[in-house]
């Protein structure tokens, strides 16, 4: 028990690493470097393809974690910036794909997958067998479970 | 009716199977670029040699093609002959220097040779973003009022060239006559 405890103990003391997208040149603004990062983590980085700009080490990253600070410093909104680097890029870019007709199915998946669960459940519980045994099953049925006791 | 159900998780998984087997083949880092049929957006950078480039460049009536490459990029050495033997045959092919001090690359030139018609230094990087590059070597073409017609990213081959990019130069060359 003691071990747990002092495990336990250890691991409070144990901080996750949020020190992502460290650049030399963060924005002064604390508030406004929230936003900076907040605005990177949606932003998919182009060569590391999982990644977000943030997480990623990449040079192309870093500039444009550079673009980004610089138009929020700026003055431009998170979504002028996510609009400047779709024209550049395309939707891709980002991490989450916007709903347009060409990504409607992406979107609507996951609720047609749990339409379809939902129906197979119901049509399953529907049919149940109907037909009542008969007086020969219940007898035969009665043996057995008496045997048993 | 109740039978046919049975058979829809088999159906389902046939047709993702198909899904993923067409895609099996596709390279990921190959995406559309958002650029295509866009003209080359606004920039200013230097020469290698001496003046200044603009999108201006593009606008010239005749069909070009942009290489992006560097000095420390491994794979644009090795497309370099590929590129030396386009501008041979004829394709004007203006050189993106893309994050490389013009000593680099004027060493990396003069030791393969200059197939470029113009090199533009790009530095810091920043204006091939407005371009959509994400990497060296990329390969553009560039019709002759500046619009980006068709792009490659990663090393040149031969049979890219001959497969895409020659049919395209072909086509284009046609439309300006």
């Amino acid at each position: 028990m003691r071990r747990v405890l002092s495990l336990l103990a250890i691991l409070a003391w144990v901080s996750p690493a949020l020190a992502i997208g460290v650049d030399d040149a963060v924005l002064e603004d604390p508030s406004q470097e929230a936003l900076a990062q907040r605005v990177m983590a949606e932003l998919r980085c182009l060569v590391c393809q999982n990644q977000s700009i943030v997480d990623s080490d990449a040079p192309l990253a870093a500039d444009l974690r550079a673009i980004v600070r610089t138009r929020l410093a700026a003055g431009d909104t998170p979504e002028d910036i996510k609009a400047y680097l779709v024209k550049r890029y395309g939707d891709w870019v980002l991490l989450n794909p916007p709903l347009k007709l060409g990504t409607a199915l992406l979107w609507t998946a996951p609720l047609l997958a749990l339409l379809l669960g939902v129906t197979g459940i119901v049509m399953s519980r529907r049919q149940k067998p109907k037909q009542a045994l008969s007086a020969a099953d219940v007898e035969a049925a009665d043996a057995i479970l008496g045997d048993a006791e | 009716m109740r039978r046919a159900l049975v058979l829809l998780p088999l159906l389902a998984f046939g047709v993702l199977l198909a899904i993923f087997i067409r895609q099996i083949d596709e390279d990921p880092s190959v995406l559309p670029s958002a650029l295509i049929n866009q003209p080359v957006p606004d920039f200013a950078l230097p020469l290698l040699d001496v003046g200044e480039a603009s999108e201006a460049d593009f606008q010239t009536g005749a069909v070009q093609l942009i290489n992006v490459f560097a000095s420390w990029c491994q794979p644009c050495w090795e497309e370099h002959s590929l590129v030396t033997a386009l501008a041979k045959d004829g394709v004007s092919i203006i050189g993106w220097a893309y994050k490389d001090p013009a000593a680099n690359i004027a060493r990396f030139l003069s030791r393969l040779g200059n197939p470029y018609s113009k090199v533009i230094l790009d530095e810091t990087g920043r204006s091939a973003i407005d371009l959509g590059v994400y990497g060296a070597p990329e390969t553009y073409i560039v019709d002759g009022s500046g619009v980006i017609r068709y792009r490659h990213v990663g090393v040149l081959t031969p049979q890219i060239i001959t497969a895409q990019i020659k049919p395209i130069l072909a086509e284009l060359e046609g439309e300006v006559q």
